[in-house]
């Protein structure tokens, strides 16, 4: 047998897989969100970890001062975090649109910082609870393993909402003026498109996605105020070995990143934590573009 | 701190260091040196030493920033690995202060040439993320690495003896070591700036094809100043070392990335004191507001948010635009 | 910490200098310094700045005739804020005394500034032994509990019982491996097998990795060599992933009673533990417990009454010796017997605290009475027995 050859039960081989495809998920929806973002602004939204954990902050706030339970939760915490990204991208993202991209970084840099100081001072540092909805309690033996039911439906769920964005983008007539304003914005407005409204509601979409991923995260990981920065950094790897832009490069390298974390915990744990960043060197140096990108 | 005139260096180019020089300059350059030789006697010295690295590493970045027009989002890596390999080798192996230092410092130029190599592929946007997450590989590896501590860091590393000789323990006596490393990083700096090279690589921030087309190899000229900001910013971490006689992972964390970052910004980006005004004023509001936990991140990323919206030029380049006199 | 307040007495402080040495005492002012809004907060953080005043309030509130002063800070679970902290409370502040300190890493740090400035640390949060071990330092004192007596306390209990091979899921910091070690140690003494650990960063998120690959080795007893959140965080996990039902056994090897209040005696139910403090015992362990609530809104831990009874200890001391003196103040220090809510113990040589342990076991929620009726007390371990001899200790200051 294979697995014997690599000294590994195969139990835990696939699920050390299984846990990776489960991280995956979430490196897969957040990268889209941020390629999104950056395909139509030409911005890195460094804000975007703060506003995933927004996202799962204020579906527990739902949830503790409302009592409005996980699946509304679920469709209301991201648009109401969207209207916020909106408003940010409104009054202080569009100024920037004239000056360098750098500028735009540093302003989202900041906001991350903002945001999440606000909370850590509003809701200390230690995580909170978030309970899994009762439908989703429980799990499956598989043999090789237990698998809680709700990390099954999260992969379920981050590949429904990652090729629907997809197909939305690719194939759909307000998805073509999405990649058209990449293009040319220019010509777009010419077409009488109202650019700027959809560079607003662009990156409403991207910060959606985020928010979607926060309230997804929240029964695994808890509520926290610093999950996003935890995460955030690995995304950007992620983005950069998919390659900038690339939407499909964005949720194929977010699941195969967490797969191959996933097969590193198992054969040299020292550098799981590492090895995204290591792929992201060796991709630089041999296709500087990233796997999905072109440039 | 003596300051040359850029519009004679941009003619002269580099010559010896006092000739040319306004004399308003000079006189600043003077009381700015009593200043911080009497410093220690009216402040606590530990603070002040603490704003020297922090300034010396806010200069080695903005040179990188300001002049070469690169952001690096990932410069505790150089920072903090210097730290580490300053207290190890200080500590472990009983090297004397000034040999843990260079070591510090020639870690910082390793790492920034292996680095630099692979980031000056990419410009911009990318520059800053692939800085980042190299930055980042660098934090997990002092995280698990034996001889980091990992979250203990590396503590109680001894003052030790200058030379062998004399006793950096005394506060007083540290504060003049790190006076004099803070004034050796400000005058390269000054030295680069103000050199031949530091305006090919200004014309490269400007626009690098038109450098490329007058036959400037653009990439070396990133490179070496990569590899010289690196090295700065080791020194700097190095330093550090010495006052708080201890390395952890905050010195690799990225929000040190961040504050060099800020400091730049708010003190005036490409301006030579902006770093310095920039790294007193975050390192007195930490000061104050350390024991109040999340307030200082608020703080500072409101500036953040400021300062890119309004207040681009920086303090420094704000009182440059009114004295119509580069500083 | 203050700036401009060091910079107004900058010109008083060279005639302040020439007289210091006679000069009656000044005011003491004692600095507690914890992890304020993190993983740890709930277990120490503002409840132990409460404990301190507390204590002073029930000291009178004066010390050589002045009122005495306490300040706190965040040290953020990063060993050099630690470190910065207290070198600026201690030579410039004026603090004599820090106290607390959750955080091993931030501990050690503490304690070698405070052996340099011959300031007292009375250390009731830090668990690692080394402080009063190879770390140990003739001004600081071990007050409440340490890895030695946590590993001594459930890995004595527990392999007792039967349950002889461990793996451990440890926090990846000086405290972890302190743990790890010693109750590795105590398992092995009592002729159980170590069968591996993996390690995990401070304040991790995910643990289902760890525990998968806890649940691989197939370990009877899944050690967490972790505290706070991180404890939590991985029983809740475990018991998401079915690892309890599945036939393996997590021990909780330090555990408060602020940890089982967050996981709900659902969960945490039929968990053995050493504790130092249980509010529950007598009558005046229950006096102090409702004290607290009062202010706090929650029942104290062992750590909240550890800050407490030291503060009034080093008050006793620093009155009985009538000076701050270091020398003179730690002979009252070990001189003094130690009223641990009745209960008497005593300061070694080493800055050990010696008093008695509990072993206990978290009620199922049907035999709980009410809120925060958590414990049954199982045993109690007797001082000497609970703690490490001093001899094998290695601390520096007793074999020079």
């Amino acid at each position: 047998m294979l697995f014997d050859l690599l000294g590994v039960p195969p139990q835990a081989l696939f699920a050390q897989l299984l846990l990776g495809l489960i991280n995956g998920s979430f490196y897969a929806l957040l990268s889209l969100g941020l390629a999104l973002i950056f395909g139509m602004l030409n911005i890195i939204n460094f804000a975007h970890g703060a506003l995933y954990m927004m996202g799962a902050f204020v579906a527990w706030m739902m949830l503790h001062y409302l009592g409005i339970p996980f699946w509304p939760a679920l469709i209301l915490s991201p648009i109401i975090v969207a209207a916020f990204g909106m408003v940010l991208e409104r009054t202080m993202l569009a100024r920037l649109y004239h000056l360098d991209h750098l500028y735009g970084l540093l302003l989202t840099f900041g906001l991350a910082l903002l945001i999440e100081g606000l909370f850590r001072q509003l809701y200390g540092v230690s995580g909170r609870v978030y309970p899994t909805p009762d439908i989703l309690r429980g799990g499956q033996n598989l043999g090789f393993m237990f698998l809680p039911n709700y990390r099954a439906f999260v992969v379920v769920a981050a590949l429904v909402v990652c090729f629907g964005v997809w197909y939305f983008i690719e194939r759909t007539r307000i998805g073509s003026y999405l990649r058209a304003g990449t293009e040319n914005p220019e010509l777009l407005q010419a077409f009488g498109v109202n650019v700027p409204r959809m560079i607003t509601l662009t990156y409403g979409l991207g910060v959606a996605l985020a928010a979607f991923t926060g309230v997804l995260a929240a029964p695994i990981y808890q509520v926290h105020p610093l999950m996003g920065f935890h995460i955030i950094i690995i995304v950007f790897a992620v983005v950069v070995v998919g390659g900038l832009g690339s939407m499909l490069g964005a949720i194929v390298t977010g699941l195969m990143l967490g797969v191959v974390e996933g097969f590193t915990r198992l054969f040299y744990p020292e550098a799981s934590a590492t090895v995204i960043f290591i792929i992201m060197a060796i991709v630089l140096l041999l296709r500087p573009q990233g796997l999905f990108g072109r440039r | 701190m003596a300051e040359r005139d850029m519009n004679i260096s941009d003619v002269s180019g580099g010559s010896a260091l006092l000739q040319g020089v306004e004399r308003g300059y000079v006189i600043f350059g003077i009381v700015a040196i009593l200043v911080l030789l009497v410093a220690p006697f009216v402040i606590y010295p530990v603070f002040v030493m603490k704003v020297m690295c922090f300034a010396l590493f806010a200069l080695a970045f903005n040179l990188l920033l300001g002049y070469g027009g690169l952001l690096s989002f990932g410069h505790a890596a150089y920072y903090g690995s210097a730290a580490y390999i300053t207290a190890h080798t200080v500590k472990e192996w009983g090297l004397t202060p000034e040999l843990g230092l260079i070591l510090g410092a020639l870690t910082g130029a390793f790492l920034g040439l292996v680095f630099g190599w692979l980031a000056i592929r990419q410009a911009g946007i990318y520059f800053a993320m692939v800085t980042l997450a190299f930055a980042q590989m660098i934090y997990f590896f002092a995280l698990q690495a034996p001889f980091t501590g990992g979250e203990d860091g590396i503590q109680a590393v001894p003052r030790g003896e200058l030379f062998g000789v004399i006793s950096l323990r005394p506060d007083l006596t540290l504060y003049y070591f790190i006076l004099v490393i803070f004034l050796f990083g400000f005058y390269v700096v000054f030295r680069t700036v103000h050199s031949p090279f530091g305006q090919v690589l200004k014309a490269i921030r400007e626009n690098e094809q038109r450098a490329i087309s007058l036959g400037y190899r653009t990439d070396h000229y990133k490179l070496a100043t990569f590899v010289l900001s690196a090295t700065l910013s080791g020194l700097a971490g190095a330093a550090t070392v010495f006052v708080f006689q201890l390395a952890s992972l905050t010195y690799v964390h990225w929000q040190t990335s961040g504050e060099v970052v800020l400091m730049s910004l708010l003190g005036g980006m490409g301006t030579l004191l902006g770093p310095i005004v920039g790294a007193i004023l975050v390192v007195t509001l930490q000061t104050y507001l350390a024991p109040f936990g999340a307030w200082i991140t608020i703080i500072l990323g409101a500036i953040f948010v400021v300062c890119v919206l309004t207040f681009r030029e920086g303090i420094v380049g704000v009182v440059q635009k009114y004295l119509k006199k580069p500083l | 910490m203050s700036l401009s307040r060091t910079m107004l007495f900058a010109a008083a402080a060279s005639f302040v200098m020439l007289g210091a040495a006679n000069a009656e005492e000044g005011p003491v002012r004692i600095g507690v310094m914890s992890d304020m809004s993190g993983l740890y907060a709930d277990l120490s953080g503002p409840g132990s700045v409460e404990a301190a005043q507390m204590a002073i309030e029930d000291f009178g509130g004066e010390l050589f005739g002045h009122p005495i002063e306490v300040v706190q800070a965040d040290h953020q679970n990063r060993a050099d804020l630690a470190s910065t902290v207290a070198r600026e409370w201690f030579d410039d502040d004026g603090v004599d005394a820090i106290f607390d300190v959750p955080n091993s890493s931030a501990a050690l740090a503490v304690q070698e500034l405070a052996r340099e400035r011959e300031k007292f640390f009375f250390i009731s949060g830090a668990a690692t032994s080394r402080l009063s071990g190879d770390s140990c330092s003739p001004t600081g004192v071990h007050w409440m509990y340490d890895t030695y007596s946590l590993a001594n306390g459930t890995g004595r209990a527990l392999v007792a019982e039967g349950a002889d091979t461990w793996f451990f899921l440890t926090a990846d910091y000086a405290f972890g491996h302190s743990l790890e070690e010693d109750t590795g140690a105590v398992v092995e003494g009592a002729g159980g097998e170590v069968m591996g650990a993996v390690r995990h960063p401070l304040d991790t998120q995910d643990f289902s990795s760890y525990l998968l690959q806890a649940q691989a080795s197939g370990a009877e007893i899944i050690g967490l060599a972790n505290a706070g959140t991180d404890t939590t965080n991985s029983i809740r996990q475990a018991a998401e992933f079915g690892i309890v039902e599945a036939g393996q056994r997590l021990a909780g090897l330090l555990l408060f009673i602020t940890d089982v209040h967050a996981l709900g005696l659902d969960t945490a139910q039929d968990l053995v533990l050493t504790t130092g403090f249980y509010w529950d015992r007598d009558d005046q362990t229950r006096d102090f417990a409702a004290r607290f609530e009062e202010r706090m809104g929650m029942r104290p831990t062992m750590i909240h009454a550890g800050v407490y009874s030291s503060a009034l200890h080093f008050f006793k001391a620093l009155e009985e010796a009538g000076t701050k003196e270091a020398d003179a103040v730690m002979q009252q220090v070990r001189d003094i017997p130690v009223d641990l809510f009745g209960e008497e113990a005593m300061v070694r040589e080493d800055g050990r605290m010696v008093h008695d342990m509990y072993l206990v076991r978290v009620k199922s929620p049907d035999e709980s009475e009410g809120d925060w009726d958590y414990y049954e007390i199982l045993r109690t371990i007797p001082g000497d027995e609970a703690f490490r001899p001093m001899e094998e200790g290695d601390c520096p200051h007793l074999t020079n």
